[in-house]
């Protein structure tokens, strides 16, 4: 079969299972592919050959009653692997080994899943188009130059590239919303505490979530099937009743309420993201939902908020890259001067720019002015949503302000570059579940999505949303091979 | 408000990240951008607003403090910048 890679998880895990195909050879023709597409610099590190010996060995005595048997994936950098490096996109953990499995990995080759290799990212997931990786800038697979998003910009330039026939990402303000959007992909957050965050490098405790990137709103399901589970070594992680989330999907969302939140309509938004928002409300309305005008107030205060909140956090996170147990060491002159030429050396601009912001608004004398003014509008902001969905079942809004941009573009400005998230922050600081799914395209032909957020662990209603509306939408990816010669 | 270089030197001290003059002053920059973006959020009265500290209305659990990975020494001073076979190694602290 010379189609596998275009072929859904779905429909490989039922090829695997129907033994039409083997573990090897889905494993040999993706490997092939990401061989051929070097190009897109969506791998950090590749596991290739250890990829392809162990689908040989799944093959020899195959356990068909597995969720993902012998597929292969590959997963963002940001995950430790066991014996395998994990750079989080970073020049500091260049040479990390972990020496354990973060739990979202390991329930995923539980299920009999094979690791392709680590993807890129933005340096320790901050940053929305890639371009602050130490590894360099992903391209996107929609057209040469331009960006793939981020902090998730590899993984979601692998499944668009088919370079893997799924994977993960996380998310702390956007992260696998944002570049799903930009890629034409599939990209679930799940609500904080349904997936474990033990084992994920860590950017901003309170926000961080790993979720599905997929080519469609099935396979995101069947993976958060796999990922959500309760555990004990993530003192956040909640148990609480997890949907068999493939095996109940519908398109039946006849009758439930979506809210439209005016706030969203921002300044400078343009015409062709109001369009597409106006269709979505459309196929929504076409799919039996009952459409509903909401407010959400706050929602202007959300980016300035995440951008006291995240960074606070980070620098308390980041604060044990110091040189000594692991990672890149500079020489100093004594253990002060080591640190901070460790840090300064082997942090990037973003990262040092976050960690300084984060210090600063913890701060004696900042403290009270910033980070707990942030703490207040943040329940504000929670509480916006918990009185929509008094009214409402989910929210439908733009997943970003615009299509993909170029690289480079934005790289100068951060505080533009902040406003990517504009739409995707205020869910991670609700810690509510949303996904987004392609929707249309702009004028170039560059793919658009749009978001559905949900109630807090309801994330098996917005997968309903997302499928019924996914079959009336219809997208199809533009997808030239534009990067194989 | 404006952030200076000397503020700059400040949080760089205690970030524990060097930062010579040249970067002291992109920085700045940078960092008086964002924070003029960030007070907007001082239109907003909170006098009367609880902070949220956690979206998940859980309090946290306690486990018992128990050793789960044995015999995995070698691999973690392997991953020292600096190793020798039984210490983690940095530069002299005391004359």
């Amino acid at each position: 079969m010379s189609d596998i890679t275009t072929q859904s998880l779905t429909s490989l895990v039922k090829n695997i299972k129907n033994k039409k195909l083997s573990s090897e050879e889905v494993t040999q023709a993706f490997v092939d592919r990401s061989e051929k597409s070097k190009e897109l610099n969506a791998y950090i590190t590749e596991d290739f050959s250890n990829a392809i010996n162990k689908a040989k060995k799944f093959d020899q005595n195959p356990n068909l009653d597995l969720k993902l048997p012998g597929i292969p994936m590959a997963v963002k950098d940001l995950f430790c692997t066991e014996n395998i490096r994990t750079t989080a996109g970073s020049k500091i953990l260049e040479n990390f080994i972990p020496t354990y499995e973060s739990t979202v990995t390991q329930n995923i080759w539980n299920e009999g899943a094979i690791l392709l290799g680590k993807l890129n990212c933005d340096e320790f997931a901050m940053g929305s188009s890639n371009e602050t990786s130490f590894y360099g800038n992903v391209q996107n697979p929609i057209d040469n130059g331009l960006v793939p998003g981020g902090s998730s910009g590899g993984s979601a330039a692998a499944v668009s590239g088919q370079l893997t026939p799924i994977t993960i990402g996380t998310d702390t303000g956007g992260s696998i919303r944002q570049p799903a959007s930009f890629t034409g992909t599939v990209g679930l957050k799940p609500t904080y505490g349904s997936c474990s965050r033990y084992g994920i490098v860590a950017f901003a405790s309170s926000l961080d979530q790993a979720g599905p990137m997929a080519q469609n709103v099935e396979d995101c399901a069947l993976l958060q099937e796999v990922i959500s589970t309760y555990d004990k070594k993530d003192s956040t992680s909640i148990d609480f009743k997890r949907n068999d989330y493939s095996k109940e999907l519908t398109k039946n969302i006849k009758g439930k309420k979506i809210g439209i939140p005016k706030e969203y309509r921002v300044e400078g938004m343009p015409k062709e993201i109001e369009d597409l928002w106006q269709k979505g409300i459309q196929y929504a309305k076409e799919c039996g939902a009952e459409i509903i005008d909401i407010s959400l107030p706050n929602t202007s205060y959300a980016l300035p908020t995440y951008y006291i909140v995240a960074p606070a956090e980070a620098s308390s996170n980041l604060a044990r890259y110091d040189g000594v147990k692991y990672g890149f060491r500079a020489k100093g002159e004594n253990l002060i001067d080591m640190y901070e030429k460790t840090r300064s050396e082997g942090f990037g601009a973003e990262v040092q720019r976050r960690i300084m912001i984060g210090t600063y608004v913890l701060s004696s004398g900042y403290y009270d002015a910033y980070y707990l003014k942030a703490q207040k509008v943040r329940k504000l902001i929670k509480n916006d949503f918990d009185e929509a969905y008094k009214k409402v079942d989910a929210i439908l809004t733009p997943s970003t302000p615009s299509s993909a941009f170029k690289i480079g573009e934005k790289k100068d400005d951060p505080v533009s570059m902040y406003l990517n998230d504009i739409f995707t922050v205020p869910v991670n600081l609700a810690g509510l579940p949303a996904i987004s799914i392609p929707a249309g395209h702009d004028a170039s032909g560059y793919p658009l999505g749009l978001q559905i957020i949900g109630k807090a662990f309801k994330e098996q209603e917005i997968l309903n949303v997302a499928y019924a509306m996914e079959d009336k939408i219809n997208f199809k990816n533009k997808i030239t091979d534009w990067w194989i010669k | 408000m404006s952030i200076d270089l000397k503020t700059i030197k400040h949080i760089s001290k205690l970030s524990r990240i060097s930062v010579d003059e040249q970067k002291a002053e992109k920085l700045a920059g940078d960092l008086n951008s964002i924070f003029e973006f960030i007070e907007k959020l001082n239109e907003l009265n909170t006098d009367k607003v609880e902070p949220l500290t956690s979206v998940a209305e859980t309090t946290l659990k306690f486990r018992s403090d128990e050793v789960k990975s044995e015999n995995i020494r070698e691999q973690i001073i392997k991953n020292s910048p600096e190793d020798n076979e039984d210490f983690f190694v940095v530069p002299k602290v005391v004359e």
